[in-house]
């Protein structure tokens, strides 16, 4: 077709701008999809929940913990299967760098609520049975290198002292999106601890995970547990883990608009820049254009030629941006783990660059075109030498 | 027009290399100005933040009677055993609830503050439950201003007074007496202490003497330091954020610049031509061009710091995930930021520009006469 | 007065420009005709009008007032998209400067005045063939217009301007940019193309030479046919 012909030989006419704008874009759209990556990373915690556990706290807030004694009135509301406590506990690792979560969570409960981590049946028993022992995620294993059987220690912040570990099993996610970086170890190890050397502290649950039989029955659930708690030295807070992950979200929201906005921003800088390029392009090409009304071609046509023209470059672009998209998400996974221990780049992230890529070319394009194709033959002639 | 374009392009990114210059200036402000450097927090040893730790009331007197302390006007030690724990409360008009600090305080706390002041009612009565809330609490949650109550710890607590802590994290707290939040609360031990010392250069040798008692399970930090490193985690990933995007756009800008550069040396060849037919040297070509890219740096630059100027006027509220208390923050523009970003915006535009003009520095007299 | 018909005929017609906000006439109520197969030069000082009276006949431009008709057909009345299609078919325009568009070969060139028609690719390349013949470029059809040189390009400008067989051409300083040799050869084809093709052909210049190669001129001064 004469159209395509004409517009992919006029892409490259200037090779040296071609490259420019194309480059320009192609790092609009790695910046604009890391970005994004970044703001659906804050979510993670959110996508990965499940619909069967409810998470119940202290309703005057995180920071205060729940009595031990809870966990059997929990277990006998009607449409609660099962439950356990877990405490946050905040470990350091060697350095304040390596941070991870890392929670004392008891193992029954562990194993029964979290299906979606894999432990083979060793591992499972060997969690069971070692007071000491933890179960950590792949990726966290991977990043420290410590395998079945090594001692790991962790110095508490909230919790203080040197606590020692022993791996008893290293989990795989069920799901793409199922975190590998965390640490779980037996709850009864740390209130041991605590009823040998700060009593006061002991028999007291962070939260309780609370697993329930059917998902359309969760507010229920949640309501009857905090109504029989009602006006007890101890209020609870019970939502479902999705509702739980969200408050975190949220009280950071304002960062994640500030981040969405900017790679909205990103988007806009290279619209200008495309757009800059195609008007002197067009502009250049004044005559040319006029040559083409006076042979009988009408606006439409040139409206296509550079419609066409500017699409086409800002999808190169686009492509080539999303292509280096994955090597920089992997870069970013393994250079900056300890901010991002996962960075993974979804279809939907994909899907978004391109568009903003075509959008880039079509808004480019707007102003040169009708400038073109709204001009007089007689003036654009003129415009020669 | 093309030149309005590119100028836009160049403004858009000084605007965030400015925004995150000013966004790390405003943090440093807010935690800096929330410390004296005379007085000194103690806390349990390994705790991050005040939230975390406990410090036993036997500890606490034992502290109380080092040497080394101011004391007030009154006889007593400057020095005010604290509780600190959050709260859950719903916002006003969204209802969506985000953690609040409530601090347990002695008639010595405000002394020992001296940003914060009492703008509005009074302060609470010592064995009351009445409490005072920052006029960044005031504001935005519900039941937090004055005449409102709160209900928590079984009883319920009226707001008598508003503090105002200008944009230190106090403004984002709410304080109320220590013996009553510790009753209500059921926490038998302090979560800090915080002191004046009686002699600045002392410090060092109160540390050492605190944290090498086997008694104390304590670190001491002073005050401004102890904010900062509070926030260092925060303060490092927006600065990474900034710097990474700022990088990223100032290609995109730069590759703006040379795109229009290039044009424009191409559009002038017959004008090159004449000059050098008259007798201009090479070098005053790149000159003329050079300039004519940083010119484009300077209003890029210009506007955008303009632009820029106007966040000033923004106040963002975040959860600091370290202490997982409010944060909140303004963006502050200094002389240096200012005088950064134009340079910045400046060297922007002679990259884009250099190799163009280059080009035409060396463009031979008789191509260009040929090409017009 | 003449055996043929008229081709051309200009009645009355009226033009006038915009300068900010002073209007400036160029063309004042001028009427003539032009034959069919007759080779006009049309001169005159600059500012004369010729150009603007040259871009009224071929459709590319709007009087103020009056009527142009060309082979029957009052162009004046036509609306923007049917004086597109009608300039297709039934004029050609050569330009000073060649305006062959760079990324396109001369036969590609050639071709584009066809492919607004609804000829076959076949058909086509009869016809850019045929015209390439005429103007004796057929081995440099795969060029370029960078690969060839000025005379070479103004051949292949005037094949693309006869490839649909219009019945006018309209040439704007055609020999404008040319050595004096080619500028000879451009001249000599321009005639064969009157001679042996019956086309009519209406021509702007200021080359002398060039005028001297045509059967009529007519001057113009201020808008104004001058006799002669």
């Amino acid at each position: 077709m004469f159209m395509l012909k004409y517009i992919l030989r006029n892409a490259f006419r200037h090779k040296l701008r071609a490259l420019l704008t194309v480059t320009g874009v192609a790092i609009a759209i790695l910046a604009f999809g890391l970005l994004r990556t970044l703001v659906g990373l804050w979510y993670l915690g959110v996508e990965s929940s499940s619909s069967t556990r409810l998470v119940s706290r202290n309703a005057i807030s995180l920071v205060f913990s729940l009595p031990i004694s809870y966990k059997e009135r929990i277990r006998q509301i009607p449409g609660v299967t099962r439950t356990g406590a877990m405490n946050w506990f905040g470990g350091i690792y060697i350095s304040e760098k390596n941070f991870f979560p890392n929670f004392a969570i008891e193992p029954q409960a562990f194993l029964d609520l979290y299906p979606e981590f894999l432990l083979s049946p060793e591992e499972q028993k060997g969690f069971l049975l070692d007071r000491q022992g933890a179960v950590v995620g792949q990726k966290l294993a991977a990043t420290y290198g410590w395998k079945l059987g090594d001692r790991v220690i962790l110095k508490g912040t909230i919790f203080p002292g040197q606590w020692e570990f022993v791996i008893r099993g290293i989990y795989r996610g069920a799901q793409r999106s199922t975190d590998e970086t965390q640490f779980f170890f037996n709850w009864d190890y740390l209130n041991e601890t605590l009823r040998r050397t700060i009593p006061r502290r002991a028999d007291q649950a962070g939260i309780y995970i609370v697993g329930v039989s059917n998902p359309e029955k969760a507010a229920e659930v949640a309501q009857a547990i905090d109504s029989s708690f009602k006006n007890s030295l101890a209020e609870t807070m019970t939502e479902t883990e999705k509702a739980f992950q969200l408050s975190f979200v949220a009280m950071t929201q304002a960062i994640m608009i500030a981040i969405k906005i900017v790679s909205y921003v990103v988007i806009v800088i290279i619209m200008v820049v495309a757009a800059n390029t195609m008007a002197m392009t067009a502009r250049e090409r004044i005559s040319e254009y006029a040559t083409l009304k006076t042979l009988g071609f009408q606006w439409h046509h040139i409206a296509a030629a550079i419609f066409g023209e500017s699409l086409f470059i800002a999808t190169l672009g686009g492509v080539v941006g999303i292509l280096g998209t994955f090597p920089a998400a992997l870069f970013i996974e393994k250079e900056l783990s300890q901010f991002f221990p996962t960075f993974q780049v979804t279809t939907t992230t994909t899907v978004l660059q391109l568009s903003a890529a075509i959008l880039v070319g079509a808004t480019a394009s707007i102003f040169p075109t009708w400038r073109a194709a709204t001009i007089r033959i007689a003036v654009g002639l003129r415009r020669i030498g | 027009m093309t030149t309005v374009l590119t100028a836009s392009g160049m403004a858009l990114v000084v605007m965030v290399f400015a925004a995150t210059l000013m966004l790390t200036d405003g943090l440093k402000k807010t935690l800096v100005e929330t410390g004296s450097p005379d007085n000194v927090v103690v806390i349990r040893k390994g705790a991050q933040t005040e939230v975390q730790s406990g410090v036993e009331r036997l500890q606490a007197n034992l502290v109380e009677s080092l040497p080394g302390i101011t004391i007030g006007s009154e006889g007593s030690r400057l020095l005010s055993k604290e509780l600190v724990v959050l709260i859950n409360l719903p916002k006003r008009g969204s209802n969506k609830p985000s953690n609040v600090v409530i601090r347990g305080v002695s008639s010595i706390s405000l002394a020992l503050r001296p940003q914060v002041r009492l703008v509005e009612g009074r302060m609470p009565q010592p064995g009351s439950s009445e409490i005072m809330t920052g006029s960044g609490i005031a504001r935005r949650f519900q039941g937090t201003g004055i005449g409102e109550h709160l209900r928590f710890g079984m009883r319920d607590w009226t707001v008598v007074g508003i503090f105002e802590g200008g944009t230190t994290g106090f403004n984002s707290e709410i304080w109320g007496d220590v013996d009553q939040l510790m009753q209500a609360f059921r926490r038998p031990v302090y979560s800090s202490m915080l002191f004046r010392l009686a002699d600045s250069n002392n410090f060092e040798k109160l540390k050492e003497q605190i944290e090498s008692d086997p008694r104390l399970t304590l670190e001491a930090k002073r005050e401004p330091r102890y904010y900062l490193d509070q926030s260092e985690a925060m303060s490092k990933f927006l600065n990474i954020l900034g710097m990474t995007l700022t990088i990223i756009f100032s290609l995109g800008a730069i590759i703006g610049a040379m795109i229009t550069m290039y044009a424009s040396v191409a559009n002038r060849v017959a004008e090159i031509g004449t000059l050098r037919a008259l007798g201009f040297q090479r070098s005053s070509i790149l000159a003329a061009f050079l300039s004519e890219a940083l010119i484009l740096g300077l209003i890029g630059g210009l506007a955008g710091l303009f632009c820029a100027s106007f966040l000033q006027l923004l106040t963002i509220s975040t959860m600091n995930w370290q202490s997982f208390s409010e944060l909140s923050f303004s963006f502050s523009l200094t002389i240096t930021t200012a005088l950064e970003s134009i340079a910045f915006s400046m060297v922007m535009g002679l990259a884009g520009g250099l190799i163009p003009a280059l080009r035409a520095g060396r463009i031979s007299i008789v191509d260009a006469l040929r090409e017009s | 007065m003449a055996a043929n018909s008229d081709i051309v005929t200009i009645r009355n017609v009226t033009k006038s420009y915009r300068r900010g906000n002073q209007i400036v006439p160029v063309l004042e109520d001028i009427s003539f005709s032009i034959q069919s197969g007759e080779f006009l030069a049309l001169m005159g000082p600059s500012g004369s009008g010729k150009s603007t009276l040259l871009n009224l006949v071929a459709g590319i431009d709007k009087v103020d007032s009056g009527s142009i008709i060309i082979g029957g057909c009052e162009i004046t009345t036509l609306s923007e998209t049917e004086l597109a299609r009608w300039r297709a078919v039934n004029v050609g325009f050569v330009f000073q400067f060649y305006n062959l568009i760079p990324v396109l070969t001369a036969y590609e060139n050639v071709e584009l005045p066809l492919l607004l028609t609804r000829l076959s690719r076949r058909e086509r390349r009869e016809h850019v063939e045929a015209a390439l013949e005429i103007v004796n470029l057929a081995d440099r059809m795969d060029h370029r217009p960078s690969q060839l040189s000025g005379g070479q390009q103004q051949r292949v400008a005037i094949a693309r301007a006869i490839v649909t067989d219009p019945a006018i051409l309209v040439a704007d300083e055609p020999t404008g940019d040319l050595d004096r040799v080619s500028a000879g050869e451009i001249l000599s084809l321009m005639d064969n193309l009157v001679q042996n093709f019956q086309k009519t052909i209406i021509m702007v210049t200021h080359d002398p030479r060039a005028a001297e190669k045509a059967h009529i001129i007519r001057h113009l001064e201020k808008g104004l046919l001058a006799d002669g």
